[in-house]
């Protein structure tokens, strides 16, 4: 039987050529993801600003009159509904802001609530409420400031964890190889106003684990390939090191896409966005540990040295690898 | 590599097939478990709220409500306990104010027997002798009492210990099925309801304070101050929207009431004349007494009827009521009238709590959710497995056997810990398939590699296993640290998701590298091979 081999044995691509122009890339990249973030903004759902969101679906309807629905809502006196189709052409979600002054009076949410839901109910009769969500200004604020520190959180850990397991420049290589996913996912959100929310957070730290994992398995082909090749030069060694772990890059990639698709494709509507910021984080990750993660290590001079004990260093010369090996 | 020893096997197998037992139960939901043998598990997941549908309400209570409650209490013992002193004790010019309460005693003569009693009030009721009150006297005649922090937080404590007890009371009444009423940190109390028909009537009726008192109408109170809401002395102005006079408020005598906290019972009637909606209440005994002695005393005189702050109706007291009994009328519907005996026969709120964080999924929208992602993960996973033979032959397979024993050993290790499976969670576990794979992709990979470079079989499965297991393990080292801050700092639906993805780590791990490490073992004894298709 001859098996799929999906990168062929003799792969030697010179990556690490490109490393200049894919950082300069990467932080244009960077950059231009805050700048979206920041003229743009984020479209936060009601988990992190409070207020009010109704999902809903029209069960004798093929299409939600999302037009009349936002003129009818606004007509409340709330102000201006964000009405979004979700799924089917006939479900929607009808989000609003916290009302003015909720924040003294907790009540106020609780009465736009009612309103808009008993017009809907009057209004629509063949209207389906599928689902509430409300948020009060107070819980929101916590949500944010929990889901800030769990990434800032677990960044931190992560590095910390590299730096002991590995050496600090391969810390500060994960690092920004994680600074660089999460600016990124920030700039996708901002360009596509996709709902931020609960889910995004969790995506956001999935791809955090996704992309180390990513990081991690190069990174320790470099420490492996830094101890047998002691001449070799550093960049060739890092080539090498990407291409040899090249075909698992690919494949693991490839199974986690496809069980993403399937998510996109056939999966709830809730948790699209999710899956859509998932999706693009496994390319996210998987490019900045070739070409954020490792170029790090030229420039923070990551030598052969650099996993030798200085008392037994130099001393295992003769564990230097064939150079017919090197290609 | 070669030398695998049976009691490994033994071990290995044994803790895959009680994995998988323990996973039987949950993948049949609902009641045909419940016909097994009894020495099976039982333990199943529980569905989250937004796969099984149902309401999950976050309530939270004002600290310095309990502090105003408090202090109100405190003033009117102060109050008795002087006008109880012998000689009676004059004091003027009470006041409450930021949380403190002060007034000023007459006579100096009598400030160190207005101190003498005053003290019981002050100490706690626990046997520790922590006082709960400072008294200070300032400028020889004013006492100043101030709630010391011990105190009032254990106020605090006890008011929410008695509001999670009446919550608990009140959903029970309303005859729902399995709700969960957790308190949460110091002010805040979660209830969670699964297959809610009607999230408002639950809120309504959880956020209503539900303190009934029966007060003296003053009808001697000009009307024009009233409606300004100027009282007179000795009086206080509620609101009543229903007033038959028109007025939007009423005064009230502030003393000579009583409250309606001492109930033994409340149910939903109507009324014989105008067949209206009403609540019928019984009194205790004691209750009974004052209020037959309040009727008694006031024939022809209306007394108003006040719930949460608010009149509802102010019915003349026609004759005396001995028997213990009375009707509330006010403007009812036969719903609130209902909801209105639930509350009034669970007992009144010690303190007032707000919703403030609501989340509620309808039924159908929660067997959707399970119905497209069970599609989803039939068909991820599916399409990973095919990828996988494809690519890896024969270790693809084994691969394979590992990563189905895996998605059975997450079931059963959630089911042993009651876990709950949330829709973020049934997104993990697709995930959890995509990356599971991820072990056997390094450790084939690196097969190949050895075997590329020349290495015989057996030496280059063995080299394969043992330098992918280094980056394995860091690897899913750093996904566990991820995971680990989503469930401290994640709340609701995605801690599920982050339950899944450690126990999936954990359980993955096992399965990839171990139970595959065996199998190819014990195939490579076997058959001895020469070559190696990978």
């Amino acid at each position: 039987m001859k098996l799929l081999k999906l990168v062929p044995d003799d792969t030697n691509i010179a990556f690490l050529k490109w490393r200049n122009i894919a950082v300069a890339i990467s932080i244009l990249m960077i950059i231009g993801s805050m700048a979206l973030v920041a003229q743009r903004g984020l479209n936060f759902g009601v988990d992190f600003v409070g207020g009010q969101m109704i999902r809903t679906t029209f069960t004798q309807t093929t299409d939600a009159p999302i037009t009349e629905l936002r003129e009818k809502v606004g007509a409340l006196g709330y102000g201006d509904p964000t009405i979004q189709r979700f799924g089917e052409p006939n479900e929607v979600s009808i989000r609003m802001k916290l009302p003015d002054g909720a924040d003294q009076d907790p009540e106020l949410a609780n009465t736009m609530a009612d309103e808009i839901t008993g017009m809907l109910k009057t209004e629509y009769p063949d209207v389906r409420i599928d689902g509430v969500d409300s948020v009060s200004g107070k819980v929101s604020e916590e949500l944010l400031s929990k889901g800030v520190w769990s990434l800032v959180g677990a960044m931190l850990a992560i590095t910390l964890y590299i730096w002991i397991r590995f050496e600090w420049q391969f810390g500060a290589g994960a690092l920004f190889a994680l600074f660089h996913d999460v600016a990124l996912t920030f700039g996708f959100f901002a360009l596509t106003q996709l709902e931020f929310n609960l889910n995004i957070v969790a995506a956001l730290l999935t791809i955090i684990g996704y992309s180390l994992n990513d990081t991690i398995v190069v990174y320790d082909r470099i420490r492996e390939n830094l101890k047998k090749y002691r001449k070799m030069d550093i960049i060739a060694l890092l080539d090498l090191s990407v291409n040899e772990t090249l075909a698992r890059t690919v494949m693991t990639s490839l199974t986690m896409l496809v069980a993403l698709v399937a998510l996109i494709i056939w999966g709830p509507d809730v948790i699209f966005g999710f899956a859509a910021a998932m999706f693009l984080g496994v390319f996210i990750g998987t490019y900045s540990s070739v070409y954020m993660a490792a170029p790090i290590l030229i420039w923070l001079k990551v030598g052969p040295d650099s996993f030798i004990p200085p008392e037994t260093g130099g001393g295992k010369a003769e564990r230097v690898g064939g150079p017919e090996e090197v290609g | 590599m070669l030398d695998f020893p049976r009691w490994k096997v033994i071990s290995i197998s044994l803790l895959l097939a009680f994995g998988v037992l323990m996973s039987l139960p949950s993948l049949f939901f609902g009641e045909s478990h419940k016909y097994w043998p009894t020495f099976l598990p039982d333990e199943t997941i529980n569905l989250g709220l937004d796969l099984s549908g149902g309401s999950h309400i976050l309530l939270e209570a004002d600290p310095a409500d309990v502090g105003e409650t408090r202090l109100e209490t405190m003033e009117e013992s102060v109050r008795a306990e002087m006008r109880r002193a012998d000689p009676r004790i004059n004091i003027g010019d009470i006041s409450r104010k930021d949380g403190t309460l002060s007034f000023m005693v007459r006579d100096s003569t009598q400030v160190d027997a207005a101190r003498e009693a005053l003290l019981p009030l002050t100490t706690g009721a626990g046997l520790t002798g922590q006082r709960d009150w400072d008294i200070e006297v300032r400028d020889d005649t004013r006492f100043v009492v101030t709630p010391t922090s011990a105190g009032l937080e254990n106020a605090v404590d006890n008011a929410m210990d008695t509001a999670t007890d009446v919550i608990r009371r009140r959903i029970d009444e309303m005859g729902t099925r399995e709700p969960t009423i957790i308190r949460q940190g110091d002010t805040r109390i979660v209830v969670q309801v699964p297959g809610l028909e009607d999230p408002e009537a639950l809120k309504k009726l959880l956020g209503q304070t539900a303190k009934l008192d029966f007060k003296l109408v003053d009808f001697e109170a000009d009307p024009n101050a009233v409606s300004e809401g100027r009282p007179p002395v000795g009086s206080q102005i509620f609101p009543y929207p229903d007033n038959p006079a028109g007025l939007p408020n009423i005064a009230v005598k502030r003393l000579g009431g009583i409250s309606g906290d001492k109930l033994t019972d409340a149910a939903q009637g109507f009324a014989p004349e105008t067949n209206a909606p009403v609540v019928n209440i019984t009194f205790d005994t004691e209750g009974g007494a004052k209020f037959a002695r309040l009727t008694q005393n006031n024939v022809g005189r209306p007394f108003a009827i006040i719930l949460d702050g608010e009149v509802l109706s102010a019915p003349n007291i026609n004759e005396p009521i001995l028997g213990g009994s009375a009707q509330i009328s006010g403007n009812f519907t036969v719903e609130s009238a209902n909801q209105l005996s639930i509350a009034l026969r669970s007992g009144a709120l010690p303190v007032e709590l707000q919703v403030v964080e609501e989340r509620t999924v309808g039924p159908d929208l929660g067997a959707d959710s399970i119905r497209k992602g069970m599609i989803a993960a039939i068909i991820g996973t599916s399409a990973v497995l095919a990828f996988m033979i494809i690519t890896y032959g024969r270790f693809g397979f084994y691969a394979n056997f590992a990563l189905t024993l895996n998605l059975f050993l997450i079931l059963g290790v959630m089911a042993m810990f009651n876990a709950t499976l949330t829709l973020p969670g049934i997104a993990g576990f697709i995930l959890t398939v995509g990356s599971a794979v991820d072990a056997n992709v390094l450790i084939n990979e690196r097969i190949r590699e050895e075997r590329r470079r020349g290495r015989r079989v057996v030496q280059a499965v063995e080299v394969g296993y043992k330098e992918a297991s280094r980056a394995i393990f860091d690897a899913n080292i750093t996904n566990v640290i991820a995971g680990l801050l989503l469930f401290i700092f994640g709340s609701g639906p995605v801690r599920g998701f982050a339950v899944v993805l450690i126990i999936g780590i954990v359980t993955s791990v096992f399965t990839a590298v171990v139970v595959t490490r065996m199998l190819v073992a014990l195939w490579l004894r076997r058959t001895r091979p020469q070559e190696l298709v990978i």
